[in-house]
């Protein structure tokens, strides 16, 4: 082990720097091909993102529902399941809060108000987590198919309560449903663009389901059943359910995050409350190559691509979605280099 | 005139052909002899270009050839026929017979198709399913295939293995039609009768060798004694006969379908014993062990664990009575990313936390007693083949009375092997549980059981402790040489 | 708003089209045994494609190729990590979906909102006249026309041609395949990139014909989720994945006249629900086929043995 070890972390650190190097070279050459200035992006993007605190509260915004979404994915991943379900979740546990916020705080202690909230956004992401891991189990539904449907499902669900139940006083509107009463917005001192609280709560769901993943016995079963479910059988650990409570995990964490999006960031429910970052989610996770570690920056540096973005139409002219070519162009360039160093050791 | 000569070939370490030479003349069946893992698969690969040879030559009608891939096989005329039938189930039998072939003209096919089955007696319809065909008219569409392919050299892979009687009649008139034809036919066989009826000549291979040449008349006693030459005498006394309780009990069953099925199973097997299940590959010991582990239903007649009240499903999980260890240890049983460590603290109940030292103790302790080369934070997929097999080892509880294995040796190399043997010793002799293992190898058999089943036919053949056997009882009951099943 | 139900169908057939070229060109992938999750990037990255050439070079024509290239493109990606290197079909797929809907974004950018040429309404003379069908099946764009010819020349294609069945054993047994001489892979590699160019045609039949023009969003995005749900319900069978696209188009469609009927419920509603309830339609008839019975094992489609794996030889 003592020898394997830097080995490996070097073996590490030279497949990223080659996936970097690979993932930006293409996007530079398309921009080349453009006529735009790789540099003149970089430079527009940083400005965007970490140059100022400001706008790096920005980029924490993003950082805080996306490490959560992140961290569910990384439950089902392991448990080797493609959750793309995830994205439908978000927004279920952004409407299972809203059940509750919209009400005002019921003469009850707006903090306890908020924590019940964010405890019902939890369970109603798992729910919805379940169903999918239901369906796939008893329906022989694939886990891709049946949490694509349940992410139209909640579209529609979302539109109707804006449309209908929930539609503003006089008007409806896609703008959203009326804004919550204001002792209920999660506290977001002046000049930040983040809530600490949400950013905590982010953080310790990480550390959470790191320590779940990586230290406890459940961890390790969700892992096995992920590498082996034949051999799972063997070591008597049931699949299916190890799955399911991996979903329902998975679910809760990604409904956290949607509900920390009406409860700190938009103080109301409103059609794009997801804004894809459970999509984006699946992103990370895949170029984290399902490992805890690489999560956090890999989170870290998307939100920033995306925070910085949002300066392209502004300053240049260009369209934002040139994060989304990025960071796509990463996960990309981390299959390639993955098949190609198979290929070389099997040639070997 | 298909010429080997001196064909080498070599997997890593493993030299599985050396120097082997066979010559078979056209309008001859040539059979092809050997126990399993005697080298007659990966020979027959090496003339289709499955495998690539490390040395020697093929001579084809004087040409030398060098089938670099199934396609340079095929322009050369070499056709072959595999044991599991290599088709398309989903597709029709017409289009199974025009796959492949570089015209595509399904209306002419399909009457020179008409015609060929005609000839033959094949009762083949162009447009089933091939799915839905038994395994012996799968293996006619196949043959019919080849020749219309213009395969003048074919090689059948132990045609008759799971077809009925009647099919094996009408392949063999179909083989010895070939053979009037022309063609030079490849038989690869266990079966001295198939050998009796058709064969010209027989090549008997043994360890990648070489070691018989015989024409007709053949000698059943000398190919069977050639084939299982040398094999070893158990070393010192025979271990003794059980002596602990009875733990499993089979009546009358019956199990499994088609070339897998076993029936008629009564037999009960008692603590403290070690049964080797002997046999050619496939003739029902794997059907026999899921049985016994309870991974397969009986379809009549029951099998029981004594001391258990019956009718409740088991399962062979780490942890209660039975364990059943499969012969793919990485696909199967183990899980290639997670470590030494992390496999213990999977098979073994314990705290929800788990420190970074949690089960560092007993993984260390069990690397010492088991004798496994690697730590215990490796990933098992780095172990070989011995320590991922000693390593399951480890993680069968004390408390397990029933072990069942697949092939616990494959892939072992010999000292490998007798250190996993070892250990197996010890736990029988502390626990009194019972051992049942199948083995292809049968000096593995012969070396390390107390009591040996024989299976072929889908029966099992013989029954008896390894102080009676002797090889020649042995490989007379596997090569079907025995009249009638032993009654229990 | 009362409509004959000669305009119902015939706007049926105009909507399916691009779904229908889409759902084939997957079929087609499909019975090689790969999974190209991208379809619904792909879609949108050769529409923006199609409708930027057409729009520079004033050409559909030209457009049209843009498309079909485009879609080759991105599945000839997809083949390179999931046939060639042997990685997750399923991992390529959803990283192409993001990045070619991204880079459509990116790329269509200065192009949104442009007036672009379009593709006219080519009544077929003689046929067009006809009553009713003359209005169904004969008053179309070429691209309608296109997606009518497309589903009998797949069924021709798959079964009745070498390279058909070639495609369809490597899908069903790549080991088999190699033993008669057809390296699956190289096959497979042909039918990803072939399927591909059907995609890419779908897109520009978007951004060209049924929803002309470009901007964020297009008006094409979830299609390419429907499309792949159509071919594993459909059984992996063109007729019925076409006739589950047709379905599809009359959801839309019947969404669209709810909408006036029900000026209560929002109209966003309708525009939406025929996603869920296409796939749980699917998901349904897909359960109550795992009975057996006469009826469904006709209806039974089998999954192509080899779908979604590499084929390695050892």
């Amino acid at each position: 082990m003592s020898s394997s070890a830097p080995r490996h972390h070097f073996d590490s650190l030279a497949q990223f720097l080659l996936i970097a190097l690979l993932a930006l070279g293409a996007v530079s050459l398309l921009l080349l091909a453009l006529g735009i200035s790789p540099a003149t992006i970089a430079i527009t993007l940083a400005k965007g993102s970490v140059l100022s605190w400001q706008k790096f509260g920005h980029v924490l915004s993003i950082f805080t529902p996306l490490l959560l979404a992140s961290c569910g994915l990384l439950f089902t991943f392991r448990a080797g399941l493609w959750n793309i379900g995830v994205e439908g979740q978000v927004v279920l546990g952004a409407i299972a809060a809203t059940t509750l916020l919209r009400q005002g705080s019921l003469g009850l202690p707006p903090g306890l108000v908020l924590c019940l909230a964010m405890l019902l956004a939890f369970v109603g992401g798992g729910l919805w987590g379940a169903l999918a891991g239901w369906l796939k189990h008893r329906g022989g539904v694939n886990e891709i198919f049946g949490g694509l449907g349940l992410n139209f499902v909640a579209q529609g669900l979302i539109l109707w309560l804006i449309l209908g139940p929930w539609k503003r006083a006089g008007i409806a509107s896609m703008s959203g449903t009326d804004m919550f009463a204001r002792e209920l917005w999660m506290f977001t001192p002046p000049g930040w663009r983040v809530a600490p609280a949400a950013l905590a709560i982010a953080l310790a769901a990480l550390l959470f389901s790191a320590l779940l993943l990586l230290s406890t016995r459940f961890g390790l079963r969700v892992r096995a059943v992920g590498i082996n479910p034949l051999a799972a059988r063997l070591f008597a650990i049931n699949p299916a359910r190890t799955a399911l409570a991996a979903m329902i995990l998975g679910g809760g964490f990604a409904g956290l995050a949607g509900g920390l999006q009406v409860a700190a960031v938009y103080h109301r429910l409103l059609p794009p409350i997801s804004s894809g970052y459970g999509y984006l989610a699946l992103l990370v996770v895949m170029l984290a190559n399902s490992r805890v570690a690489p999560v956090a920056p890999i989170c870290l540096l998307f939100a920033a691509l995306a925070a910085g973005a949002i300066q392209l139409p502004i300053a240049l002219q260009l369209d934002s979605a040139l994060s989304g070519v990025i960071q796509g162009s990463c996960v990309l360039s981390a299959l390639f280099v993955h098949g190609w160093r198979q290929r070389l050791k099997g040639a070997r | 005139m298909l010429e080997l000569t001196n064909i080498e070939k070599r997997f890593g370490r493993l030299q599985a052909l050396r120097g082997v030479c066979v010559s078979a003349r056209e309008g001859t069946i040539h059979g092809l002899i050997g126990e399993n893992g005697a080298g007659k698969s990966t020979l027959m690969k090496v003339l289709t270009g499955f495998v690539h040879m490390t040395g020697g030559e093929i001579r084809l009608r004087g040409n030398r050839v060098h089938p670099g891939g199934p396609r340079d096989a095929m322009a050369l005329g070499i056709g072959m026929l595999y044991q599991e039938p290599l088709d398309f189930p989903q597709l029709s039998v017409l289009e199974n017979f025009i796959a492949g072939q570089a015209a595509y003209a399904p209306t002419a096919a399909r009457q020179r198709l008409a015609r060929l089955a005609q000839d033959f007696s094949f009762h083949l319809r162009a447009d089933d399913l091939v799915g839905d065909l038994t395994v012996g008219e799968r293996q006619q569409l196949e043959l019919l295939r080849l020749i219309d392919g213009g395969a003048s050299v074919l090689i059948l892979d132990e045609p008759t293995t799971g077809i009925s009687a009647q099919q094996q009649e009408v392949l063999f008139a179909a083989l010895r039609r070939l053979k009037a034809t022309g063609a030079t036919v490849l038989l690869v066989s266990h079966k001295l009768e198939e050998i009796d009826l058709l064969c010209d000549e027989v090549t008997v291979l043994r360890h990648g060798q070489v070691v018989a040449r015989r024409s007709r008349p053949f000698d059943r006693d000398d190919l069977l004694q050639a084939m299982f030459d040398r094999l070893p005498e158990r070393e010192g006394a025979a271990p003794k006969a059980a002596t602990g309780p009875a733990l499993l009990v089979f009546d009358r069953a019956c199990a499994g379908s088609g070339r897998a099925a076993l029936s008629g199973l009564s037999l009960t097997i008692s603590g403290g014993e070690i049964v080797g299940l002997a046999g050619i590959d496939g003739s029902g010991q794997n059907t026999f062990l899921k049985l016994a582990g309870g991974l397969l239903e009986p379809t009549s007649g029951e099998t029981r664990l004594e001391g258990e009240h019956s009718g409740a499903p088991r399962r062979p999980t780490l942890g209660v009575d039975t364990v059943y260890l499969p012969a793919d240890r990485l696909a199967e049983g183990l899980f290639p990313q997670l470590s030494l460590r992390e496999h213990h603290l999977l098979a073994s109940p314990g705290r929800a936390l788990l420190t970074p030292s949690a089960g560092l103790e007993e993984t260390s302790r069990a690397i010492a007693v088991h004798g496994i080369k690697g730590e215990a934070q490796q990933p098992v997929q780095d172990l070989s083949g011995g320590n991922q097999q000693r390593l399951l080892l480890s993680l069968i509880p004390e408390k397990t009375r029933l072990i069942l294995m697949e092939n616990p040796t494959r892939g072992l190399d010999v000292h490998s092997a007798r250190s996993t043997w070892k250990l197996l010793r010890r736990r029988l002799a502390d626990q009194g549980a019972a051992i049942v293992f199948a083995s292809p190898d049968l000096d593995e058999v012969m070396r390390e059981a107390s009591r040996i089943l024989v299976f072929a036919a889908n029966r099992v053949v013989l029954d008896i402790p390894a102080g009676e056997a002797s090889s020649h009882i042995l490989s007379r009951a596997i090569t079907g040489q025995v009249d009638a099943p032993i009654a229990p | 708003m009362e409509i004959s139900l000669a305009t119902f169908l015939a706007a049926v057939a105009a909507m399916s089209a691009p779904v229908i070229l889409a759902a084939l060109g997957e079929t087609l992938t499909e019975k090689a045994g790969v999974v190209n999750l991208s379809l619904d990037g792909a879609i949108l990255l050769s529409a923006m494609a199609g409708f930027v050439v057409a729009t520079s070079s004033a050409s559909l024509p030209l457009g049209f190729a843009a498309s079909a290239l485009t879609g080759s493109l991105v599945a000839a990606v997809l083949a390179i990590i999931g046939v060639s290197l042997h990685q997750s079909q399923v991992a390529a797929g959803f990283a192409l979906t993001f990045l070619c809907r991204d880079l459509a974004y990116f790329l269509g950018h200065p192009y949104a909102r442009q007036q672009g040429p379009q593709l006219t309404t080519l009544p077929l003379p003689g046929l067009a006249d006809l009553p009713f069908i003359g209005e169904v099946l004969f008053s179309h764009s070429l691209v309608v026309y296109a997606s009518f010819l497309a589903i009998p020349c797949c069924l021709l294609f798959l079964h009745r041609s070498r390279w058909g069945l070639m495609l369809r054993c490597a899908g069903e047994n790549p080991e088999a395949c190699w033993a008669r001489g057809i390296d699956p892979n190289r096959v497979r590699f042909a039918a990803v990139v072939a399927g591909g160019a059907l995609v890419g045609l779908a897109g520009g039949a978007f951004s060209l014909a049924v929803k002309p023009g470009w901007g964020q969003p297009q008006g094409c995005e979830g299609i390419g989720w429907i499309a792949l749900a159509l071919v594993i319900f459909g059984g992996w069978k063109p007729l019925r994945v076409a006739l589950g696209a047709y379905l599809f188009a009359a959801l839309q469609l019947l969404g669209i006249h709810f909408q006036d009927a029900f000026p209560t419920v929002p109209a966003q509603i309708f525009q939406v629900a025929p996603f869920p309830l296409m796939i749980f339609t699917l998901i349904l008839i897909h359960a109550s086929r795992r009975r057996r019975g006469r009826l469904n094992r006709l209806l039974a489609g089998n999954a192509p043995k080899w779908l979604g794996r590499a084929y390695r030889r050892s």
